[in-house]
């Protein structure tokens, strides 16, 4: 009886063991970070980058409307890469473009935007990162589409044309 | 009297730098528990990435703003997900994880125990 119920033991756990080692294959072990959408924005005060005026965060984004928040930098070459389709977006009524410019340094911020163009209505200076992690970024680019003060939708890394088609679908 | 005076300038040149000594102790206990998220298998505390040092800019300003090593991991949670923490917190998805070792452990007790009645019977 003793024999049988040891038996019955180590079999139930071996399965056991089995079920959780076939299960975690299948889990990849790349961390693919979770999309926290549907968030309300972070409150932050930033400085601009073209002026000393301090703007709030929950001021500067009006509800019914559309906007895109961009984090870029000026030496970040994925950025260069997205720009172009940013300067596309702006043509697009329904959404107005903000920038937050991500430990850059203004002389270096604003030779970018003279060479690529300006899409950006504000842009918020973030010297030290602590912005970016306000609205939890990993770093740039990283981009936003807010509606009604909270993030409807957030994109890791470049902005590439099927994303642009997606956002101007979204915001007609 | 000089006893006292001695004392006193003893005591202020140590315990302030004991307040120091307790808050850098702190960050670093929690940038050691936060994840970089971009740079796999480092913790903040180790990494150099701009990530990990914006992050530890932050940890600074909410420990000065008063914030308990708790609601620090909370915030950072909030924003990122548990998988920035390396210590998972105690909810229905790690019961398990976090039970098995007791568990095991009791069940190993269990049977040493026995082993060690028997023996002595």
């Amino acid at each position: 009886m003793k024999n049988k119920f040891n038996l019955f033991l180590i079999i139930v756990i071996f399965i056991f063991i089995f079920v959780i080692f076939y299960k975690s294959l299948q889990d990849t072990n790349i961390y693919t970070p979770s999309v926290k959408i549907n968030n309300e924005i972070p409150s932050f005060s930033a400085k601009l980058l073209y002026s000393d005026e301090t703007v709030n965060s929950q001021e500067i984004f009006e509800s019914n409307k559309y906007y895109l928040l961009n984090i870029w930098s000026s030496w970040c070459v994925p950025c260069r890469e997205e720009h172009a389709l940013l300067m596309d977006l702006t043509k697009e009524k329904n959404i107005i473009v903000f920038g937050l410019n991500y430990k850059d340094t203004k002389i270096n911020a604003q030779e970018f935007l003279n060479e690529l163009g300006n899409p950006y209505e504000k842009i918020m200076f973030d010297k030290d990162g602590v912005k970016s992690i306000e609205w939890g970024a990993f770093g740039v680019p990283e981009s936003f589409l807010i509606y009604n003060n909270k993030v409807v939708e957030k994109y890791i890394g470049p902005l590439n044309k099927e994303l642009i088609k997606k956002i101007k679908l979204l915001i007609k | 009297m000089k006893l006292l005076r001695l004392f006193f300038v003893i005591f202020f040149i140590i315990f302030p730098n004991q307040i120091k000594a307790e808050e850098g102790d702190l960050k670093n206990k929690i940038t050691k528990n936060l994840r970089c998220l971009i740079c796999q298998g480092q913790s903040v505390y180790d990494s150099d990435s701009e990530f990990a040092n914006s992050l530890k800019i932050v940890v600074n300003k909410k420990l000065d703003e008063g914030f308990s090593e708790k609601e620090i991991y909370k915030y950072f949670e909030d924003k990122y997900g548990e998988w920035i923490l390396y210590d998972p917190l105690f909810n229905k998805n790690t019961y398990f994880l976090w039970l098995l070792p007791l568990l095991i452990f009791l069940i190993g007790g269990a049977i040493i125990f026995k082993k060690f009645i028997k023996k002595h019977q």
